[in-house]
């Protein structure tokens, strides 16, 4: 297809306390329309937005965390999660959601979205793209 | 006279917390709402500077905060309260003023 960039969403910042998580799960389901390759990363306090067992009922708050989930079915399958983040703040893979996508050109099976990469890895993933958007 | 401070940045992303930590008197209290929650989780790179802190300050943190996050209340540093809206209420009357960090 032509036209076709790379787009990354940069999510930075902890759920709930700030809108810019919302924010960026917005502009990204919005975004899935345009047929683009997008991926997102989560760095920094961005790695919380990905927590499982989120629970909003004390703070009125609407808990938007099981709309992740729901990435995979809009072929946004490309998460990836700074390692050193996680550390930094005690946290495991275990601790996030799992989140999965479907290959149709391998039967749909179902498959990982979320990719633990290093800070260098990371360093190398942002240089490849066309546009970043950071929240 | 014993002061309570709020903190609603996280350690992570912020000096709020730092900052007031090198300014709160002994025996002040520190309450952490918002994404300051993230703050009180036990085996993070933060964690030792707040157990040192809390030597001789009291440090709570709210518990829906916690939970809308993602994380539950056996996670928090030993010795960091959890308390609810209500204890947060409670913690404003006990005080005799509060600072609240943004």
């Amino acid at each position: 297809m032509a036209d076709v960039k790379k787009f990354m969403y940069v999510n930075r910042k902890a759920p709930y306390g700030t809108i810019y998580a919302l924010e960026s799960l917005e502009v990204v389901l919005i975004g899935a329309a345009f047929d683009q390759d997008v991926s997102l990363a989560f760095v920094d306090d961005g790695v919380y937005q990905l927590t499982k067992d989120q629970d909003t009922t004390g703070v009125g708050i609407k808990n938007f965390s099981k709309t992740y989930s729901a990435l995979g079915d809009y072929e946004v399958s490309k998460i990836y999660v700074d390692q050193e983040s996680l550390d930094e703040r005690g946290l495991t893979l275990d601790d996030l959601q799992h989140l999965v996508w479907e290959d149709e050109d391998d039967d749909w099976a179902e498959k990982d979205s979320i990719r633990v990469l290093s800070r260098a890895e990371m360093a190398d993933l942002f240089e490849e793209q066309d546009v970043v958007l950071s929240f | 006279m014993a002061m309570l401070h709020t903190v609603n940045k996280s350690v992570f992303e912020r000096s709020t917390l730092d900052s007031c930590i090198s300014m709160a008197k002994a025996g002040s209290s520190i309450l952490l709402i918002e994404d300051g929650v993230v703050s009180a989780i036990a085996g993070t790179a933060a964690a030792d500077r707040i157990s040192k802190a809390m030597e001789n300050i009291s440090f709570y943190v709210l518990g829906p905060d916690l939970r809308a996050r993602g994380m539950s209340e056996d996670r928090v540093i030993d010795g960091i309260k959890v308390v609810d809206y209500e204890g947060y209420v409670d913690l404003t009357t006990e005080h005799d003023n509060i600072q609240s960090w943004l």
